[in-house]
C-alpha cells in the first residue's frame, strides 16, 4: 500500500506490490518472447502485452466487487460454465473432432479456464453454507463431489487432462482446507495408487504414451520424449548464469518445442540459467503468498476458503508447468501463466488474482464480522 | 486424534489453521523441489546438456578426404585418384522412380545390365542411401543431367574423385579393388555417415582393404548451424579433411607389369624377391579382374564371368592358392641330405622305377648311375627317393622349413594359406596314422603332402641364394627384417649353387638361359602332378584337358655366383616346368637387366598369343556375352 498525499486515495488503495509483482513477471515474460521470436516483438510479445495489459486491467477493477456480490454470482456462474462446457462437448460429438473452446465473434472461450477460479467459489459457498457441526457428515461430501466431479469429468472427455487435473487439484484444496475428515483425502489416494494401473489401460492412446515417455523419455528421443528431451537440454544446457538474452540455440533453432507456450520456462532458463529460473519461482511464491495471506487473515469463511483455493489454483498452474518442463512430471499441456503466450492462461491467473484482490479490499475496508 | 462430538466453528477455525499450515508447506516443498530440480539440470548436469545442446546445434556436413596413392618403391603410381563426375538417386527423395531411370537411361546411354541393377538397387535401398546410377561420365553428360536437375527429383549430379589403377588388371590381384560401402560395413563402422556420402568408396579386398585405415584419411566437413527442421542458418569455421596417407610399396611396377603381361593366358602366378632384403619387387597373379571395373560396382554378367572361368580371376594365387612343390623341393632336400651326412658324390643307379614295398615309383626317365649334383640337374627321383628314405623324414622336414616352406609370413592379406610340410608328428595328429616309408618318398620330390604358395617358393629360391633367413616385404614402410644364417654350411651353399646353375645351363631348363652376357641365372624346375596321368598321356598334353595338366614351376635367383634376385612362377596346369614357368622366370629376369631385350620377347610373346592384356581381356569379355546369349557390350569412352 502505498499512502501518500499526492496519490488519489482509491488508487493508493491498490496492493501495488502484488501488482508490481505480477507485472514484473510479466515483463519478464516478454522479454523470454520476444526472444523466443528471435528478436522480435511479433508475434508474440506484443499481442501477450496487450492481453496481459486488459487482464490486469479487468483484475484491478474486479478488486473493487464485494464480497457479497462475488457471493451472489457464485453459483450462476458456475451453471454458465457447466453449460458451457456440456455445449463444447455437443459441438465436438457434432463436428466429430476435439473441441475445448466455443467460438464468441472474434473471442475463443475455453469454458475449462473459467472453470478453474468457478469451481473454487463454488465449493468455497458451498462450505459456508454447510454448518460447522455437519462438516464431517456425508451431507457435506457428496454435493461437493458432484459439483467437483461432473465438470472434471467433462473436462477430461474433451480430452484435457492437464486442466481435468488442475480442476479437481483446486477443488480438492478447497475441501481438504473445508475441515472434510482425513478419509476422504487418504481413501482416495489409496484408491488412486491401486487404481491407477487400471485407469492408465483406459487413457487415451497419446495420453498413456506421454505417461511411457515420462517414466523414461529417453526412450524414445526423437519421438514422443523429444519435448521432455530437448526441454531438459535447453535448462541444462543454460547453467548458472544462462546463455545470455537472445543467445538461446535451443529455442532460436527451434529444437525447443513450444518454446514461447508451455515451454517457455525452458527457453527463459537456457538464455537467463539457474539465476532467472530461481527469481521466476520466488516471484511466483511471493504472489501465492500473498494470496495464501489474504485467506489466513480473512474473516469469512467464504473469502478464507476462496482465498487459499484462488492461491492454490496459481500454485498448481505454475507448480505443474514447472515440474512438466523439467522431466518431473507428465506433459499434459498446462502453460506457465503470466510467461506462456496466450490468453487463456492471463485470463484465469488475472481472474483469480482480481477476486483475491477484492476479498483482500474486504478485510481492509468492510469492518463486520461474519 | 480424537475429536470432540460436536464440531463446533471453533473447531472449525483451529482445523483451518492447522490445513493452512500443511498445504503452504506442501507449497513451499514443492517449491523446494523445483528449484532443487533446476539446479541439478543446470549445475550437476550442466556439462552433459551442454554437449547435447551443441550436437543439436552444430551439424557436421562431411567432406570426403581424398585417398591416399598406392605407390611402387621408385614412386611410380599404382593407384591414384582421378577427378570424375557422378550421378547418384537419393532414394528418399526420388519422386517418379520409373520416368526418372527412363530418362537417365536416355542421357547416360546406360547398357540394361545396369539399368536393372540400378531399379534392383533402388528397391533394396535404405532410403537415405543413396543409389549410384552412373561414375566417370563425361562433362557433356555431367552437364546435360545437370540443366535438367528440376524435373529429376532424387537426382545428384556431383565432382567427385573416382579410383584409377594405370596397370589396369596386373595390378588386380595385389591391390583389390574399392567400392561402395555396404549395408554390413555401415553397421560394422558405428554408422560412420562418410560411408553414406556418394562416391565415397573403401577398400573391398588385397591392399585396398588391408590399408583402408592409412588409405583413407580424415574426413572434413563445413560445420554449420542449422534449426531442427534442417535450414542451414550460417556457416561456421569449417573443420579441414585429411588426405588418406600414401602407401608404398616394395614392388617395382614396371616389373610387376612386365611379368603379368609375359604371363599372358595362362593361370599363374610369378613373384621377385630382392634377395638382399626381401623386398618383393612383383607378384601378380593372372589371369585378374579389372580393378577399374570394380570400382563403379560390376554388372552381375561381368561377376558371373568372372566366378565361372576355370582359370580363377578372382583369387590371388601367389597367396591363396597352394600347389605340390613338385621338384623345386629337391635343391632344399639335398642340403638336407647333406647336414645328415649323406657324400654328395656318392651315386644311385637309377633304371627310371623304384621299388617300395609292392608299390614301384617313377622317374621320368632312365638316368643310369647319378651322383647328388646329376640327381639336381637331371632332377633324378629315384636318387632322392633312396637317399631321403636313408636319412628319414625327421631329418628332412625341418630343413625344407627353415627355407620357407609352410611359413606363414606378415603381409597386409589376410586370406593368404600356408600350406605344409609334413613329418611324422603331423601325420598322427591330422591323419592319426604312423609315418611311412611311401610318404617320405612322395616328400622327397614334393608330392603327396607337401603344399606350397609361390611366394614360399620365391623365398626358398632367396634363402638358397643367401644362405639366410630372407623375410618378405610388401610395405615400404615395415623395417626390414635382420637376416639370420641358416642351419646350412657354406661349402654346401656353393655345392647348390653350382648344381642350380647346371639346371638352367645344362639341365631340365637348359632352354632358360638369360639372353644376356655376364649374367647367369641358377634354378629349378619343378612339375606337379595333380592327377595320375599315364606315361603316354603325359607326354602328349593335347591329348589331357587343361584341368588334369600337371602344374608348372620354376624357381631361381640371379647372378648365380653373387645372388641380388629371387624368382619363382607356378602356372596350373602348365605341364613341364622347363616347358613354360622356366622361359616365363627367364624373361622377366632379363627385364631386371635389359629392358629393351624383354620388351621386344614380350611382344614377341604377345603377338603370338593375340594381342595385348586389355585388348585379349575385351575380346574375350565379347566371346563370352555371345556365348550366353547376351547384346555385347557399347563401346566405352577412354
Amino acid at each position: 500500500m502505498i499512502t501518500s498525499a499526492i496519490i488519489p486515495r482509491p488508487l493508493a488503495r491498490l496492493p501495488w506490490r502484488l501488482i508490481f509483482l505480477v507485472a514484473a513477471i510479466a515483463g519478464f515474460g516478454l522479454l523470454v518472447l520476444y526472444s523466443a521470436a528471435g528478436g522480435s516483438i511479433h508475434p508474440w510479445a506484443v499481442k501477450q502485452a496487450i492481453i496481459f495489459t486488459v487482464f490486469l486491467g479487468i483484475a484491478i477493477a474486479m478488486s473493487w466487487i464485494s464480497e457479497s456480490t462475488i457471493k451472489a454470482i457464485t453459483f450462476p456462474l458456475y451453471g454458465a460454465t457447466l453449460v458451457m462446457l456440456v455445449g463444447v462437448e455437443a459441438l465436438g460429438f457434432v463436428s466429430k473432432g476435439a473441441q475445448r473452446w466455443l467460438e464468441l465473434g472474434p473471442i475463443r472461450l475455453q469454458p475449462s479456464e473459467f472453470m478453474k477460479p468457478a469451481i473454487v467459489l463454488t465449493l468455497a459457498r458451498f462450505y459456508e453454507l454447510v454448518p460447522a457441526g455437519e462438516i464431517r457428515k456425508w451431507r457435506a461430501i457428496w454435493p461437493a463431489l458432484l459439483l467437483l466431479g461432473i465438470p472434471a469429468f467433462l473436462i477430461l472427455v474433451q480430452p484435457d487432462l492437464g486442466t481435468c487435473i488442475m480442476v479437481g487439484l483446486c477443488g480438492v484444496t478447497v475441501m481438504f482446507l473445508a475441515g472434510l475428515p482425513w478419509w476422504i483425502f487418504a481413501g482416495p489416494a489409496a484408491a488412486v495408487a491401486v487404481a491407477a494401473p487400471i485407469a492408465y489401460n483406459m487413457l487415451h492412446g497419446y495420453q498413456r504414451k506421454r505417461i511411457d515417455v515420462f517414466l523414461d523419455p529417453e526412450s524414445d528421443p526423437l519421438g514422443a520424449g523429444y519435448h521432455i528431451s530437448q526441454s531438459k537440454i535447453a535448462i541444462g544446457s543454460g547453467g548458472i548464469w544462462g546463455k545470455g538474452f537472445l543467445q538461446g540455440s535451443q529455442s532460436h533453432l527451434d529444437y525447443l518445442p513450444e518454446g514461447h507456450t508451455d515451454f517457455v520456462f525452458a527457453t527463459m532458463a537456457e538464455e537467463w540459467g539457474l539465476v532467472g529460473g530461481v527469481l521466476l519461482i520466488i516471484a511466483f511464491g511471493l504472489v501465492i503468498r500473498w494470496g495464501m495471506r489474504v485467506s489466513n487473515t480473512a474473516r469469512t469463511r467464504f473469502s478464507q476458503l476462496a482465498a487459499a483455493g484462488l492461491s492454490a489454483t496459481i500454485f498448481f498452474y505454475v507448480s505443474i508447468n514447472l515440474m512438466m518442463v523439467m522431466g518431473l512430471a507428465p506433459v499434459v499441456g498446462v502453460p506457465l501463466p503470466l510467461v506462456s503466450f496466450g490468453g487463456s492462461a492471463v485470463m484465469t491467473v488475472m481472474l483469480c488474482l482480481g477476486l483475491l484482490m477484492a476479498l483482500e479490499r474486504q478485510q481492509r475496508t468492510v469492518t463486520t464480522i461474519a | 486424534m480424537n475429536q470432540a462430538k460436536r464440531f463446533t466453528s471453533a473447531h472449525q477455525s483451529i482445523s483451518f489453521s492447522r490445513r493452512m499450515l500443511l498445504l503452504g508447506g506442501a507449497q513451499v516443498g514443492v517449491g523446494a523441489l523445483l528449484i532443487g530440480r533446476l539446479g541439478w539440470l543446470s549445475i550437476a548436469q550442466n556439462a552433459k546438456y551442454q554437449l547435447l545442446s551443441e550436437n543439436n546445434r552444430v551439424q557436421l556436413i562431411p567432406v570426403p578426404p581424398r585417398r591416399g596413392w598406392i605407390i611402387d618403391r621408385n614412386g611410380k603410381p599404382i593407384a591414384i585418384n582421378r577427378s570424375s563426375f557422378r550421378v547418384d538417386i537419393i532414394p528418399q527423395q526420388l519422386i517418379d522412380g520409373p520416368r526418372v531411370v527412363a530418362t537417365l537411361t536416355d542421357l547416360l546411354k546406360l547398357p540394361p545390365d545396369e539399368v536393372d541393377r540400378i531399379n534392383r538397387e533402388l528397391e533394396h535401398s535404405r532410403g537415405f542411401q543413396p543409389v549410384s546410377v552412373a561414375d566417370n561420365i563425361s562433362y557433356e553428360q555431367y552437364a546435360a543431367i545437370t540443366v535438367r536437375l528440376p524435373e529429376l527429383a532424387g537426382v545428384a549430379a556431383s565432382r567427385g574423385f573416382s579410383r584409377f589403377y594405370p596397370a589396369g588388371s596386373a595390378v588386380g590381384q595385389l591391390v583389390g579393388y574399392v567400392g561402395a560401402a555396404s549395408a554390413a560395413e555401415y553397421e560394422k563402422e558405428n554408422k560412420n555417415p562418410l560411408l553414406l556420402i556418394p562416391g565415397v568408396k573403401i577398400g573391398k579386398e588385397g591392399l585396398e582393404q588391408a590399408m583402408e585405415s592409412t588409405l583413407r584419411g580424415q574426413p572434413g566437413g563445413q560445420r554449420v548451424e542449422v534449426t531442427a527442421r534442417g535450414k542451414l542458418v550460417k556457416e561456421l569455421d569449417p573443420k579441414p579433411d585429411r588426405s588418406g596417407a600414401t602407401v608404398q610399396l616394395t614392388i617395382d611396377a614396371d616389373l610387376h607389369e612386365y611379368a603379368a603381361r609375359r604371363i599372358g593366358d595362362q593361370s599363374c602366378s610369378v613373384v621377385v624377391i630382392d634377395v638382399t632384403n626381401g623386398d618383393i619387387l612383383a607378384m601378380p597373379s593372372m589371369p585378374s579382374f579389372n580393378p577399374n571395373n570394380f570400382s563403379d560396382g560390376i554388372s552381375t554378367n561381368e561377376w558371373k564371368m568372372l566366378s565361372a572361368d576355370d582359370h580363377l580371376p578372382l583369387v590371388d594365387k601367389a597367396l591363396e592358392s597352394l600347389y605340390p612343390s613338385g621338384s623345386t623341393i629337391k635343391p632344399s632336400m639335398a642340403m638336407a641330405l647333406l647336414n645328415a651326412g649323406i657324400d654328395r658324390s656318392q651315386r644311385v643307379n637309377c633304371t627310371g622305377a623304384f621299388q617300395l614295398g609292392n608299390h614301384t615309383f617313377h622317374c621320368d626317365k632312365r638316368h643310369g648311375p647319378v651322383d647328388m649334383d646329376a640327381a639336381v640337374v637331371h632332377s633324378c627321383d629315384v636318387y632322392f627317393y633312396s637317399m631321403c628314405l636313408r636319412v628319414g623324414a625327421e631329418k628332412l622336414s625341418p630343413m625344407i622349413r627353415s627355407m620357407g616352406f609352410g611359413e606363414k609370413f606378415d603381409l597386409p592379406f589376410d586370406n593368404q594359406r600356408y600350406g605344409t610340410v609334413p613329418d611324422p608328428d603331423w601325420m598322427m595328429r591330422k591323419y592319426h596314422r604312423k609315418w611311412q616309408g611311401y610318404d617320405t618318398v612322395n616328400m622327397s620330390i614334393g608330392q603327396g603332402m607337401v603344399l606350397i604358395n609361390p611366394l614360399q617358393l620365391a623365398v626358398m629360391a632367396s634363402r638358397l641364394a643367401t644362405g639366410k633367413r630372407v623375410v618378405p616385404r610388401l610395405l615400404k614402410n615395415k623395417p626390414i627384417v635382420p637376416q639370420t644364417q641358416l642351419a646350412v654350411d657354406e661349402d654346401h651353399l656353393n655345392f647348390i649353387h653350382k648344381a642350380m646353375w647346371g639346371v638352367v645351363d645344362h639341365g631340365t631348363a637348359a632352354s632358360a638361359k638369360l639372353p644376356l652376357d655376364g649374367i647367369q641365372m641358377a634354378g629349378k624346375t619343378g612339375t606337379a602332378q595333380t592327377h595320375n596321368l599315364s606315361a603316354s598321356e603325359r607326354g602328349d598334353y593335347t591329348s589331357a584337358t587343361w584341368k588334369l595338366r600337371d602344374h608348372s614351376l620354376f624357381m631361381a635367383f640371379v647372378p648365380f655366383d653373387k645372388p641380388r634376385y629371387a624368382a619363382a612362377a607356378i602356372v596350373e596346369h602348365g605341364g613341364f616346368g622347363a616347358a613354360v614357368a622356366a622361359p616365363l622366370i627367364r624373361d622377366t629376369i632379363t627385364f631386371l637387366y635389359d629392358k629393351p631385350k624383354a620388351i621386344a620377347a614380350l611382344h614377341n610373346f604377345e603377338q603370338s598369343i593375340g594381342g595385348p592384356l586389355e585388348e585379349r581381356a575385351t575380346r574375350k569379355t565379347a566371346m563370352w556375352r555371345a556365348a550366353n546369349g547376351l547384346p555385347p557390350l557399347p563401346a566405352t569412352q577412354a
